[in-house]
């Protein structure tokens, strides 16, 4: 799919709205669901990657410097990776316009 | 030619099933559809049909294992009526929205409540916008010839959209008439296999019902609707090819002594057949009256319609169920919709009758054009209808 989903016509779409190429559920931004996003505190991260085990849409990556890091393409402002950080390095705040 | 012979017309719909050599049956018995079903399971256990037919938990089930079967390239019908269609009702929406070229017939029959297994058309009303293309018989040959028709337009690349053949319960389902069954050849003149346009494959994968966002479903909708209505010049030059084979030539509507008629009667199923006996004797006695028969009713045939109408003062619009709290019956609404604005409008006389198989002989009929000429056409609104014979 060459377009993206907001410039697709009804003539682009397949027979059936069918999907003929793999992959393209990484085109979907679902990080414009997002109200909270996540902040990290890097002077209490211990670099565990808890964080990155847990999010459930591997929105986490891992940085050069070896911190985690969400990918706000994708995150979903879910909080999940705050619960669990060991040493509550991760903040949500509110996203703001 | 074929061979002509006196049979129940359920049990010529289900040799036209088999004489179309489907893949898969998937149904759940319900009258008055059960004769159907019941002879292609007989059909699929005796070896004289070499298809799955899978006998499945409920009618929900019956449209699942369809779409399923449709998807992977298989030739696919089922068969239902009133309660069963109401319950495989998610799934009837689903098909269409597919693309699937599943064949049903529906041997229409009237919804619950009360309770009843007689025939009106209270059912296919219910899935009217579902996006099925829907067809009505009048007779046992029509229904013979349009299960063959109906694959051969839902398989067509261009359609590939599921087709609902409309057969009256009881009064087409159980009766025995005369009627062609077509020869092998014809058959295989006339129906290719099925090449689906996408198919479930593992050498080529595609994902059949995505979610769509707000962003994506109004142009799948819009895609769909096209679909459907660009299924009609398809659906015109099947009827033409099958003629050439069979000689009978069918058309979205359908006329009976329409020349200079002033006043039409307006038909869908079985009653046509009652109605030009009325027609006749309204002619013997004078009377410039004549009838069209709605064959095509998905997608509505507007130009024909529009052009079968001209010249008369007057439609009797016979509607087999009720919108209730709505303008009357289906039927009538969708005419008068068609008509409206039109610089030639005949007035719309809606009389709702027949329900839950009732009988309405050919003097009711007259009685109701009797009831019509009385009338102060230029009081009529566009919601007035007559629930013929209720007792009040």
């Amino acid at each position: 799919m060459a377009k993206s989903e907001d410039e697709l016509t009804w003539r682009d779409l397949e027979v059936g709205c069918v999907i003929s190429d793999a992959g393209n559920a990484c085109q979907y931004k679902t990080g414009d669901w997002r109200s909270m996003r996540p902040t990290v505190d890097k002077s209490r991260c211990i670099r565990c990657g808890v964080c990155y085990l847990f999010c459930p849409d591997m929105a986490i990556h891992k940085t050069d410097e070896g911190y985690f890091e969400a990918d706000l393409y994708y995150c979903k402002g879910c909080g999940i990776c705050a619960q669990e950080c060991f040493t509550r390095c991760i903040d949500m705040v509110a996203e703001e316009e | 030619m074929g061979k002509r012979v006196g049979i129940e017309i359920s049990i010529a719909a289900a040799d036209a099933v088999q004489m179309a050599d489907v893949d898969v049956i998937a149904a759940y018995p319900i009258t008055p559809q059960t004769h159907i079903v019941e002879h292609l399971a007989e059909l699929v256990n005796n070896g004289h049909l070499t298809a799955e037919f899978i006998p499945v938990e409920s009618e929900h089930s019956a449209m699942s294992v369809c779409c399923g079967s449709s998807a992977v390239g298989a030739r696919t019908f089922t068969c239902t009526s009133s309660q069963g269609l109401a319950l495989m009702n998610e799934i009837v929406f689903i098909a269409p929205a597919l693309r699937l070229p599943i064949v049903m017939v529906l041997a229409n029959r009237s919804l619950s409540g009360p309770l009843s297994i007689w025939n009106d058309h209270s059912d296919v009303m219910s899935v009217r916008d579902s996006g099925w293309i829907q067809i009505f018989a009048e007779n046992g040959q029509e229904v013979f010839d349009h299960v063959l028709f109906a694959f051969r337009v839902a398989e067509n690349p261009k359609v590939s959209l599921p087709v609902m053949l409309n057969i009256d319960g009881f009064i087409l389902t159980h009766v025995i008439e005369p009627l062609e069954y077509w020869d092998p050849e014809m058959v295989e003149r006339f129906l290719p296999p099925f090449e689906p346009v996408n198919r479930l494959h593992p050498d080529q994968p595609v994902t059949f019902g995505a979610f769509g966002m707000p962003g994506i479903y109004t142009e799948a909708r819009k895609a769909q609707n096209e679909a459907l209505l660009a299924a009609k010049p398809e659906i015109l030059r099947t009827w033409r090819e099958m003629g050439e084979i069979t000689g009978r030539t069918y058309r979205p509507v359908e006329t009976y002594r329409t020349e200079e008629a002033e006043v039409l009667f307006v038909t869908m199923g079985s009653i046509g057949e009652t109605v030009s006996l009325a027609v006749d004797e309204l002619r013997s006695q004078g009377q410039a009256a004549g009838l069209l028969k709605m064959r095509l009713w998905r997608p509505f045939p507007f130009e024909e319609f529009r052009q079968a109408v001209q010249g008369a003062q007057r439609l009797i619009v016979i509607d087999r169920s009720l919108s209730f709290g709505g303008p009357g019956g289906p039927v009538a609404g969708e005419i008068r919709a068609a008509l409206y604005g039109e610089t030639h409008m005949p007035v719309v006389v809606n009389f709702i009758c027949g329900l839950a198989g009732r009988d309405v002989t050919p003097d009711d009929y007259m009685e109701m054009y009797r009831r019509s000429q009385e009338m102060d056409l230029a009081a009529v609104k566009q919601e007035d209808y007559i629930m013929y014979g209720v007792r009040e």
